[in-house]
């Protein structure tokens, strides 16, 4: 069975749909690329699979050797983390707490996955910085190192390279890549689309309602992409 | 000076004050670290005001004043935490309402039921706390010793959770952790020091308890341990100083106290400056 399969499914906010008729599937070691315009449904879409939102109707299934608690995320930037007084290895170190349970401190065996993790990156040198001090390419690495410490299966990014200059976007994507060829899934939800598409194996385009999904090479000679990176209305 | 110290630390009352204004300061700056970080800053100033209109409900009832305050406070609490991540009324909006709202309807309540025959001297103590610190019983001081380890072992057993909840609820929520419940735990030890720091410092002021340590900490270090840590030595260290010094000379105790926390903070900005300027 696929890792993550989605049938039929309607996604929205207080019961009004925003996307209908999603159907597609995330088999392990896929990098699957997610865009669409503002308001299309990607946030919405990202959620439901983070168990953060309902689906209206249909039904997203996930393999069973999935925990749903074992899920890598990358969130979008807060505020609040604008000012945060917190140093590198303590963030990395607060993507393990998903194996803690109900023990108050981390285990030896997580300190080491956080160490690697931050080596991984090559963040080990910043470990004792302080977050809020760091550029932006290397907060999204502090937060990638944390979000990897989370799962050995599925990571999850939203938007990662937004605000990134386009050095520091081609370094984030190529470690990327290099975690996906690691035998991690990846789904990433992107408006850089001639960037998320250069490492993606599969794409999912949709624009309220799904308008591709299947693998890139197919996806780079259909009328949807060639509409919508020229800039054009996709609709 | 030292000898009339070492007179006025020979009576009880003043050796509770010590007590209670160590352990009580303690708790909030733990927790301060934590909501001035969420943008929570403002909750303190509501709360304390919920807890007020309580004390006066209690008193016009003439009921113990905690077995009022604290239940009212935790549920305010819950309700107002709660609002901020719903998001229908802005949580800003929310505060302010029901921190002004409760002010007046508590001023009401004593104005009109009033037991006894100095009003406007009673609303102040309230409000400034003044004395009510030097006047605990033994009964007082157990409760709040008892109530403030409860609200260190909980930060202590939780600290990893509450450190993620505050840096990123999104992702902690993502990966498992029932942001929700630690939200909640946060709402409720907020409440409980809230209504234990009024005896110290008095309603209007326990927010400066809970923000300046905080933010002080916040000018220096650079690692939320380091940050608690700090909150924690300066918070103790500022009402210590801020009792003695009103117990020597006869200032009222919670302003002195809240007038040592800005003294520190002011050092600690400045201090900041330098070494950023220095790294710089």
């Amino acid at each position: 069975m696929a890792l993550i399969e989605c049938k039929n499914v309607s996604l929205g906010y207080e019961g009004k749909p925003i996307v209908t008729g999603l159907d597609f599937e995330v088999n392990e070691g896929d990098y699957l690329c997610i865009i669409g315009e503002n308001g299309s449904g990607k946030s919405t879409l990202m959620k439901s699979l983070l168990g953060q939102k309902s689906v209206i109707s249909g039904k997203i299934s996930f393999d069973r050797s999935l925990n749903r608690k074992e899920i890598g995320y990358l969130p979008q930037q807060t505020v609040v983390q604008k000012d945060f007084p917190a140093s590198v290895r303590e963030i990395v170190l607060s993507g393990c707490l998903n194996g803690c349970g109900l023990k108050p401190f981390y285990s030896a065996s997580q300190k080491k996955t956080a160490a690697e993790n931050m080596e991984k990156l090559s963040i080990s040198d910043i470990a004792d910085r302080c977050y809020r001090e760091l550029s932006g390419g290397q907060q999204q690495r502090v937060l990638l190192a944390r979000a990897l410490c989370a799962t050995k299966k599925l990571l999850i990014l939203d938007e990662p390279v937004a605000g990134l200059d386009p050095l520091v976007t081609q370094n984030l994507y190529s470690m990327i890549k290099e975690i996906n060829q690691n035998g991690i899934t990846v789904i990433m939800v992107s408006h850089d689309m001639n960037g998320a598409i250069e490492n993606a194996s599969h794409i999912l385009h949709i624009g309220n309602t799904p308008l591709f999904f299947g693998k890139k090479k197919d996806y780079l000679k259909s009328d949807v992409c060639r509409i919508f990176s020229q800039g054009g209305d996709a609709q | 000076m030292i000898e009339t110290l070492t007179h006025y630390l020979s009576f009880t009352f003043v050796q509770y004050a010590l007590i209670a204004g160590v352990l009580i300061s303690l708790c909030a700056s733990l927790l301060g670290v934590s909501l001035v970080l969420k943008r929570y800053s403002m909750i303190g100033d509501g709360l304390s005001h919920v807890a007020f209109g309580a004390l006066a409900v209690a008193a016009v009832c003439s009921l113990a004043p905690m077995t009022v305050t604290l239940p009212v406070t935790i549920v305010a609490a819950v309700i107002l935490l709660g609002i901020n991540s719903n998001g229908k009324i802005k949580g800003d909006a929310a505060i302010a309402m029901i921190s002004v709202g409760t002010l007046a309807f508590g001023y009401l309540l004593m104005n009109v039921f009033s037991v006894s025959s100095n009003i406007s001297g009673d609303v102040c103590t309230t409000l400034f706390g003044s004395t009510s610190i030097l006047t605990l019983t033994n009964s007082d001081i157990i409760l709040c010793t008892v109530l403030a380890i409860v609200v260190i072992l909980v930060f202590v057993i939780f600290y990893h959770k509450i450190f993620a909840v505050t840096f990123d609820e999104g992702f902690a929520n993502a990966t498992g952790t029932n942001t929700k419940l630690y939200n909640n735990l946060i709402a409720v030890v907020t409440a409980v020091v809230i209504v234990l720091a009024m005896n110290l410092v008095g309603a209007l002021l326990v927010s400066a308890l809970i923000i300046f340590p905080a933010l002080t900490a916040m000018r220096v270090f650079k690692s939320f341990f380091s940050v608690i840590i700090g909150a924690a030595v300066i918070s103790v260290f500022c009402t210590l100083t801020g009792l003695i010094i009103a117990i020597i000379g006869g200032t009222p105790v919670g302003s002195t106290i809240v007038i040592a926390d800005i003294v520190v903070f002011a050092i600690f900005t400045l201090i900041g400056k330098i070494t950023g300027r220095i790294k710089a």
